[in-house]
């Protein structure tokens, strides 16, 4: 297939994996705030750095406040990984390809896209916060719903869900960072009651609170968290269960192109073996930051490296 | 005033049988609901048309009127030699502009009409296409004001678009009326996408290594015609390519595939010559492809419409078309001109700006109903800005007779009502063979009395119907036939 088109479909998933985690992150960062620890950064600081817009930002605004850093991550369309910024993103991407993608898969992003041209100042109220941000993963729901159930399976699907998981593996990465900035280690308050309302606001995040009590009896601890977000593969979002998605995607293409294959798909194969060998004290031990840092830069590789070898 | 279904008086013309009786019995507020199952259908398949002047919703809709214009076996066959004639002489003339200039040397076309042209391009002269063909897709707009009476009124040879929509318009009538389709053979329209396709293969470049890979070359999404770009590249099968996906590598054009580079053979390109390629043409076309035009000339690539043939839809060299089929083809001209005045001659000129209240003026190179004055519809002021302009440069005008357009019944408002109507078939030209999908592009003025039917300014569509030749008038032509032979043998 053209490399245009793989090009649209994969930065169509990706945005739209984008604008979910956005909104997710923005639900973390509005639950720490209630909960806000003295000694921390300030939470809506560390929103902007887990959704690597820090830079950005500052380049804007003096003072990370509530208002600024929800108007910048929702609605500024001078900020590419804003939420609305992801929507136009992706339904250009989508239009680009309309005839790759099936008119279910057209109408959950489109739909998107005609309801979003219609939201007032209203809609990005404090008090329809909530409203809001539940719009936005409800969104990205439907769009990858219609995908797996209505695209065929031919490269078309192969690049969707490398963008789809190659954006989850990176966002689940940083939004465990978060924990990390918000909470600068003080030992005093690991295990904390402050601790463990902030670990559970992570699960809620990712809609995992249940999913969590399934796997591990008992309360909330940082360390299980951690674990079950990185390396268990029963959870859909952890870093080896999208790992998983992405080596499979990257082995059909190889099968598909005869066996073709770059550097992406040995990166990806390391980074793999690697989750799914590594046990939850050794990362701790080295450091969870270092860990999660270490996998950001190796995910930002892997995705220069299908640009290069696929969609250039 | 004629109309296509009553014809001179208040009859229905036999090929309008079907349509009339079931006109007759329809209540209007079903036609309505039709219209409006119709609308929807086209939003859901995203057919639009956007209309750059205009600005707002750049994904309108084009309006699609649900009562058909039909046309008979007889006056369709007459129409279809007709285009074969015409485009085989419009396509001599292109290749002669750019050889041995035959006709001009022979004095029928004055050389300053091409080389005052904005589309001849001098590069092309002495390059060699494949099988000879410059004008595989031509669009040929006719009208009609009689019974027997069709004119043609304008060629487009460039990239002439619209097919998309007759396509469509049968698909969507198929769904609304089938018991219409059920009731009368209509000729098919639906394999013209396979036809497009063998023509394309049929001018495979001399250096091309196997079966011809055909891409479509559009200039993105931003494009008022995407829609359609996107719909052909489909149905044929082929990428839809945009300049950024092609690179020339040492003289060959290749796309830039998942599977890294891979050959193209045929560009049916709907990007205009100036684009192509910046090193050859415009040197600040994003939309191209830098060394396109060489690798053409090395005869690696074929481009439809060829590079320079949208010489020919100039409406001053339109006024030499029938010359150009007696001069190249040795025959009688079968489909007629509009009798046209040729501003660039003083008499013509004189008459003219004697007559501006009565005649349509159009300007030679354009395009889409732009450039043009409609003199009955003009106000006083229009007529002398245009005036001045039409003085200023004459070589730039031809002026025609405000035609009594022939009328269609059409869904508006108030009911069924007259409205005039065009007819743009599609007429493909390959190495191998022409080929004509039955019937084209009907286009319908909706306002009351207007003639303006481009979708530019207003204007709708409507399906059209050729009936499939009927057993008896199949047995009558073939009698006619040998009625022919037979007065040839005797003489």
């Amino acid at each position: 297939m053209l490399s245009r088109t793989a090009s649209n479909l994969f930065w169509l998933a990706r945005s739209v994996e984008r604008m979910d985690y956005v909104a997710r992150l923005l639900d973390v960062a509005r639950h720490m705030s209630v909960l806000a620890s003295p000694n921390s950064l300030n939470e809506w600081h560390s929103a902007l750095i887990a959704a690597g817009c820090e830079t950005p930002f500052f380049e804007l605004h003096e003072r990370s406040d509530e208002a600024a850093v929800l108007h910048f991550l929702i609605r500024d369309r001078r900020n590419p990984s804003s939420i609305m910024s992801c929507l136009v993103q992706a339904r250009n991407n989508a239009r680009a390809v309309r005839a790759a993608l099936t008119l279910d898969v057209w109408e959950a992003i489109n739909g998107a896209y005609l309801e979003a041209r219609e939201f007032d100042e209203e809609t990005f109220s404090s008090d329809n916060f909530s409203t809001f941000v539940d719009w936005a993963k409800r969104q990205a729901l439907l769009f990858n719903g219609a995908y797996t159930n209505t695209l065929l399976r031919t490269e078309n699907f192969n690049f969707l869900r490398l963008g789809t998981f190659l954006e989850r593996a990176d966002n689940t990465a940083r939004i465990l960072d978060v924990k990390y900035h918000v909470l600068l280690p003080s030992f005093e308050q690991v295990g904390g009651s402050l601790d463990y309302y902030q670990w559970a606001a992570i699960l809620r995040s990712v809609s995992a609170r249940r999913s969590y009590h399934a796997l591990y009896k008992g309360r909330v601890v940082p360390w299980q968290v951690v674990e079950m977000l990185i390396l268990r593969p029963e959870m859909p979002r952890s870093l080896r269960a999208c790992y998983e998605q992405v080596l499979e995607n990257l082995d059909t293409l190889a099968q598909r192109h005869g066996g073709r294959a770059g550097e992406a798909h040995r990166l990806a194969g390391e980074m793999h073996a690697r989750l799914r060998y590594s046990r939850i004290d050794d990362i701790f031990q080295r450091g969870l930051h270092e860990f999660l840092t270490d996998t950001i830069d190796r995910t930002v590789v892997i995705g220069g490296e299908i640009q290069k070898f696929y969609l250039g | 005033m004629f109309d296509e279904m009553h014809g001179l008086d208040a009859s229905c013309r036999p090929a309008y049988a079907v349509v009339e009786d079931w006109l007759s019995r329809t209540p209007p507020d079903f036609l309505a609901r039709k219209e409006r199952e119709a609308e929807a259908l086209f939003r859901k398949i995203g057919i639009t048309f956007a209309v750059y002047t205009e600005g707002g919703d750049p994904e309108r809709l084009i309006p699609f009127d649900i009562i058909p214009r039909v046309l008979d076996a007889g006056e369709w066959a007459l129409l279809a030699s007709g285009l074969e004639q015409r485009v085989k002489a419009l396509n001599r003339f292109v290749q002669d502009m750019y050889h041995g200039r035959e006709i001009i040397r022979a004095g029928t076309v004055p050389e300053r009409l091409v080389e005052g042209n904005p589309c001849f391009e001098r590069k092309m002269v002495g390059v060699e296409v494949p099988a000879g063909v410059y004008t595989h897709i031509a669009g040929i707009d006719m009208v009609r004001t009689g019974p027997d009476e069709f004119y043609v009124l304008e060629d487009n040879c460039r990239t002439p678009s619209g097919v998309s929509y007759m396509l469509e318009n049968r698909e969507v009538m198929m769904r609304l009326f089938p018991d219409l389709f059920a009731r009368q053979a209509i000729q098919p329209v639906s394999h013209y996408p396979e036809e497009l396709l063998a023509t394309l293969q049929s001018v495979a470049p001399p250096n091309c290594p196997g079966d011809p890979v055909v891409a479509l070359l559009t200039p993105g999404f931003y494009n008022s015609a995407y829609y359609e770009h996107s719909f052909l590249a489909d149905e044929m099968g082929v990428e839809l390519v945009e300049g950024q996906d092609l690179v020339v590598q040492n003289g060959v054009v290749m796309m830039r595939t998942t599977e890294g580079p891979k050959r193209v053979d045929v560009i049916y390109r709907r990007i205009d010559d100036a684009f192509l390629d910046p090193l050859a043409f415009n040197p600040d076309s994003a939309l191209g492809v830098p060394g396109l035009f060489d690798a053409y000339c090395k005869g690696n690539v074929t481009l439809a419409n060829a590079v320079g043939s949208g010489i020919c839809d100039d409406k001053a060299i339109y006024t030499y078309v029938p010359d150009m089929v007696r001069f190249y083809l040795g025959e009688t001209p079968i489909l007629n001109n509009v009798p046209t005045w040729r501003c660039a001659e003083a008499d013509d000129l004189a008459y003219v700006l004697d007559h501006m209240a009565e005649l349509v003026i159009k300007a030679v190179h354009g395009s889409g109903g732009y450039g043009m004055l409609v003199g009955p519809h003009a106000s006083k002021a229009e007529i002398q800005e245009f005036r001045a302009k039409l003085q200023a440069k004459p070589h730039d005008y031809i002026a025609q007779p405000t035609l009594a357009l022939s009328t269609c019944p059409t869904f508006v408002a108030n009911g069924v009502a007259p409205r005039h109507v065009d007819l743009r078939p599609f007429v493909l030209l390959g190495g191998d063979a022409v080929r004509i999908a039955p019937g084209g592009l009907t286009r319908v003025a909706l306002k009351e009395g207007s003639l303006v039917v481009n979708s530019s300014q207003g204007g709708g569509t409507k399906d059209t119907w050729v009936l499939a030749p009927t057993a008896q008038a199949a047995s009558q032509s073939q009698s006619q036939s040998q009625v022919t032979r037979q007065t040839v043998g005797e003489g």
